[in-house]
């Protein structure tokens, strides 16, 4: 029964998950290689380049910081991607891929928390600050937390994958709307902020570094999102042959 | 649809139906604020347009895990699927009347609270301005949530988790606006603009992605 | 300078705890996922699908 109606939805040649395990075996020691040389290159460039004559070594944590900000918003953008794949196209590796986005998203973001509250004590004096940007990307951690919470509320990958696609979109169209008002928020409150992330115009010293660092980055998710996608359909498929088993089980009796 | 309205409204005003339960945790969580911070009756009107917004918003959640659970109970959600009228609109006046019996309450209740918080006149009309404009976005978000509600066995927690985010940017403007009234050089309008702005287009997608939800839980 | 060094050293090695982690999560769910799809097969389990072919 279920593997009748996975047959049929499962018709198209890109959908295809067994095409898809192919494609993820030849993809991804590719993937692996390029993300290592990368993260070498990208690691070697940080600590080779002088630090700020303002910000001191600290500026080495830029090179991890920024770019896991950048991963985990364009994580949840894969994810809404994803989530239209499901509600609006019914691909049957869209609820997947978003399933096993939210993870490496949520651990994207619990980084650059991490990292971002350690370069913020020693350049503003405190661990945390209510900056629109700190803001925000702490709700979307919330968020993260939240959707991964319902995925596994649900037992049924069906049901949970198009309840989560719902909430991802809201979150999607949301997500401005956070932005914007935190940042009015802010303003409101605190209007002479010492505060200033952005600072002085980022020299080409370092802006070297922290692209390769964050196309290593993004590499690396890629990566991850593959062998993950690709443990979610084994799960999904040992499920499946368990089921069958017991069917024949009962069959035989 | 009227006779839908009427219902509900109806339902939710009898004893148990929570809307009561709804006013009683705004007045007793409003109450419990001064035992934790101190009977400082200055700070207390400093602060209270924020606390008075702070219950409306956790009472608002309480109440909407309900939304759609008695009529999964009693089956009429099957027919409210199944019927002519689109299901946004069921949805919408299934908000509007969940929010006639539970977030008005909570507006007219907020004057008398505000009074036990030290607020001037001009500080609690504007709270309650903002409260009767904002309330509606909680209700309408909450929808959503409340239909995605409908399929987990126990959900209100999880959804009073996934619904709070996403109302941030409503207790933000509700808040800031009720302070621009009484603070001078900030302006009132602007965020009261953006509050109703925010509240229409939660009233858009609201009803949608519960709609949405709704159906891909019942098939 | 020193404790600045001590900074940017935690935060490396959280990252690096937090890149290890996600890796280590991920290579281990995908070889538990794989011995279980073995060990269904030697049990002679198959999909429907892959009757006729060994994958």
């Amino acid at each position: 029964m279920t593997d009748n109606s996975l047959a049929i939805r499962k018709f198209s040649d890109l959908a295809n998950p067994t095409r898809f395990l192919a494609l993820a075996a030849r993809l991804l020691p590719w993937l692996i290689g390029a993300t290592v040389l990368f993260f070498v290159a990208g690691l070697t460039l940080a600590f080779t380049t002088e630090g700020d004559y303002q910000q001191g070594e600290t500026v080495r944590i830029m090179y991890i910081h920024v770019p896991a900000a950048w991963l985990s918003m364009m994580c949840y953008t894969v994810m809404a991607i994803s989530a239209l794949g499901t509600l609006v196209w019914r691909h049957p590796l869209a609820d997947v891929s978003a399933k096993a986005a939210a993870p490496i998203g949520a651990a994207f973001t619990l980084m650059a928390l991490i990292t971002g509250s350690l370069w913020g004590k020693p350049m503003w004096g405190t661990w945390w600050v209510w900056d629109a940007r700190l803001t925000s990307v702490f709700v979307l951690f919330l968020m993260y937390l939240g959707l991964i919470a319902l995925n596994r509320a649900i037992d049924e990958p069906g049901k949970a994958a198009k309840l989560c696609a719902i909430l991802i979109l809201i979150g999607f169209v949301n997500i401005p709307i956070i932005k914007f008002s935190v940042e009015w928020w802010n303003t409101l409150h605190q209007p002479a902020s010492v505060v200033r992330l952005d600072g002085p115009t980022i020299d080409p010293e370092f802006l070297r570094p922290l692209l390769v660092m964050a196309v290593a980055y993004t590499l690396l998710f890629f990566t991850l999102h593959i062998a993950a996608m690709r443990n979610e359909i084994w799960r999904r498929r040992v499920m499946a042959l368990r089921r069958q088993a017991a069917r024949s089980i009962d069959r035989e009796a | 649809m009227t006779a839908l309205f009427l219902r509900d409204i109806r339902l939710a005003v009898r004893a148990g139906g929570g809307a009561m339960i709804g006013v009683l945790f705004f007045l007793t969580v409003v109450a419990v604020v001064p035992f934790a911070i101190g009977p400082d009756l200055n700070l207390l009107s400093r602060i209270g347009p924020a606390i008075l917004w702070i219950g409306a918003l956790l009472s608002c959640l309480l109440g909407l895990d309900r939304l759609f659970q008695a009529e999964r109970e009693d089956g009429s959600l099957d027919l409210m699927l199944m019927q002519e009228t689109p299901l946004v609109l069921t949805v919408l006046v299934k908000c509007v009347a969940h929010w006639m019996a539970s977030g008005l309450p909570l507006v007219l209740a907020a004057p008398l609270l505000g009074l036990f918080m030290n607020m001037d006149s001009l500080a609690i009309g504007a709270t309650m301005l903002t409260l009767l404009v904002g309330t509606p976005a909680i209700t309408f978000i909450g929808a959503a949530g409340a239909g995605v509600a409908v399929a987990l066995p126990r959900g209100g927690l999880l959804v009073s988790i996934l619904v709070l985010p996403l109302a941030i940017p409503v207790l933000i403007f509700g808040v800031s606006a009720a302070y621009a009234a009484v603070q001078d050089p900030a302006p009132f309008l602007p965020p009261l603009m953006i509050l109703i702005a925010i509240t229409l287009f939660f009233a858009v997608i609201g009803p949608v992605a519960a709609a949405a939800a709704l159906r891909s839980s019942s098939d | 300078m020193s404790p600045h060094v001590a900074y940017v050293a935690a935060s490396y090695a959280a990252a690096a705890v937090l890149i290890l982690a996600l890796i280590g999560w991920v290579f281990l769910d995908g070889r538990a996922r794989r011995q279980e799809l073995k060990k269904l097969e030697e049990a002679g389990v198959r999909r429907r699908s892959e009757t006729k072919r060994t994958s």
